[in-house]
């Protein structure tokens, strides 16, 4: 109970805080949006050109950006502060974090509570919505299981390599962009059919990474269309447990390196 | 204009022009260090430079695949190639995101001692971004280049005249850039806060600028007003389509002239904004 009341206080802090910059908090809301709303729109302005991109229609693609979306804009709501991390680690402030009574990555994400990145994950499930409505699929009790679970394993999956980026702070503090490339290159990757990227780019991100299983293969399975590249057609199922896999290693990295951290000492 | 020229108080028998110049090259070379020391954060963004051009570089040939004459827009694949990866390089050359500096130093009042120097704070920070792009341009321009090279076959120039005036598109657009990017700062000096600006100017030149696709897929009516109509084209849009050769010899001139007229706008409404500033301004802080 005392926990809870402990981040309840950090979350009301944080809450307060950005609503007594009233013009300022609404720019950013809106600015955040707008973020997502250009990656959707860059996948209609391309289908302007081509009828087909990777083998898919643009009513495809869209079920494949609407999942990436979804999954994509919740995980930055929920952990995506987490990246600013690097800046704790080198000025010093993840001490005070460390030496509360509280778990350090909950305590964490509620130090920059992002409420001006709520409208961006609304945006996200419109999209979804949207591209679930003008797609023809054939509603099965497991695609229904699966339209529910996948944009959450996909947000689970996103907040797993958000924590994995930030904790390369606790290796290399100058690690700078090089998060970027798996988070929001992440995020790209998964905003279209993994069919578009070349051979070893596609068995790097998409298979070893597991990005696939983000969007690409519940898309399919939603849709009942067999995989191009061979996989069967029970992948676009497992994308939990993929999500969960994600999770426990994030989780594990994350002890090590706040095992690790040494303290800046300024 | 007489307010931003570079002249200090010399005892020197050198000219006034030759202060100014003097000048303004010491603080090309202080800008130039001050980039020079972060090595490890130029090693990571060019790392991610080079995933970002490998994804972009992916889709849009898909895009070509696809496409009537497998050229969307005019471009064929070889030119699309080399529209993403010199992007990806000219990306921090050019440095359209992250300069906060100005819009710092106003909030906290640091801006006072910018003011007392005898250099006009638009000529000094314009002086030390050219030192940060020269920075950029030998360091993070080459390897997504390379990289792109090696994995795709790019567009070889084919015209004599396609290199200078890509060098001379590259200046200027490091100019507008600075130019915009100074004014949204300077909208600090009546925000206090420029946070808002600042994120509506990340979102904008990047889409506007042709960064996550060639402009040149929107309809051309777009594309036209918003090249002639606002300078957000001729940031990275221009340089790469006078790279790529997307155009015939007389429009890609004309884009690099169109270029001309931006630096000159943007850098007098910096200027412009500068002084209104200096008008109205209470320094911030203790």
């Amino acid at each position: 109970m005392g926990e809870l009341r402990a981040y309840a206080a950090l979350a009301g802090a944080q809450f307060r805080s950005v609503t007594s910059y009233r013009t300022s908090f609404l720019v950013e809301v809106i600015g955040n949006m707008g973020a997502t709303v250009f990656d959707v729109l860059t996948v209609f302005v391309l289908f302007r050109a081509t009828p087909e991109v990777g083998g898919f229609t643009l009513e495809q693609a869209v079920l494949v950006v609407g999942l990436s979306a979804a999954g994509f804009t919740l995980a930055d709501m929920l952990v995506g502060n987490v990246d600013g991390l690097k800046n704790y680690v080198r000025t010093g402030t993840l001490d005070a974090v460390l030496v509360r009574p509280l778990p350090a990555l909950p305590q964490l994400l509620l130090m920059d509570m992002p409420l001006r990145k709520t409208l961006r994950v609304v945006f996200g499930f419109v999209v979804l919505s949207g591209a679930v409505a003008v797609n023809d699929i054939d509603w099965t009790p497991a695609r229904l299981v699966l339209i529910v679970a996948a944009p959450l394993a996909a947000c689970v999956f996103f907040g797993s390599i958000f924590v994995i980026s930030a904790s390369l702070a606790f290796w290399w503090v100058d690690s700078g962009q090089v998060g970027s490339a798996f988070t929001y290159g992440g995020r790209d990757f998964t905003s279209y059919p993994v069919t578009v990227y070349g051979e070893w780019f596609r068995a790097l991100f998409a298979y070893a990474l597991g990005f696939a299983f983000v969007a690409y293969q519940p898309a399919l399975a939603l849709l009942g269309r067999a995989d191009p590249l061979g996989l069967p057609a029970w992948a676009g199922f497992v994308s939990p447990l993929v999500a969960l896999l994600a999770a426990a290693i994030a989780a594990g990295v994350w002890r090590a390196g706040i095992r690790r951290y040494r303290s800046t000492g300024s | 204009m007489d307010r931003i020229d570079a002249r200090v108080l010399t005892i020197s028998r050198n000219g006034p022009f030759r202060g100014s110049a003097a000048t303004f090259g010491a603080l090309i070379g202080s800008g130039f260090r001050r980039y020079a020391t972060y090595r490890q954060a130029t090693i990571a963004g060019t790392f991610t430079n080079i995933v970002f051009g490998f994804l972009r570089c992916y889709v849009l040939l898909a895009v070509a695949e696809g496409a009537a004459g497998h050229s969307p827009a005019g471009y064929d694949a070889e030119q699309l190639a080399t529209y993403v990866w010199v992007g990806q390089g000219l990306l921090s050359v050019i440095g359209i995101w992250g300069w906060t500096e100005l819009a710092d130093r106003i909030r906290t009042g640091d801006i006072a001692a910018d003011l007392l120097r005898p250099v006009s704070p638009v000529t000094s920070y314009l002086a030390a971004d050219l030192g940060r792009a020269l920075h950029g341009m030998l360091t993070r321009f080459g390897p997504p280049l390379l990289a792109g090279a090696l994995f795709f076959p790019l567009h070889t120039p084919t015209r004599w005249q396609t290199i200078p005036l890509f060098a001379l598109s590259i200046v200027f657009a490091v100019m507008i850039c600075f130019g915009c990017r100074y004014m949204v700062n300077a909208s600090a000096y009546w925000l206090q806060d420029a946070r808002g600006p600042l994120m509506l100017w990340t979102l904008g030149s990047g889409v506007l600028g042709g960064l996550y696709f060639p402009l040149r897929l929107l309809p051309p009516e777009v594309t036209l007003a918003l090249t002639v109509a606002t300078p957000l084209p001729s940031l990275l849009q221009t340089p790469l389509d006078v790279i790529s050769e997307r155009d015939g010899p007389a429009l890609q001139a004309g884009l690099v002239g169109l270029q001309a007229i931006w630096v000159v706008l943007t850098l007098a409404l910096a200027a412009l904004v500068q002084r209104r500033a200096e008008r109205r301004l209470v320094v911030q802080g203790g």
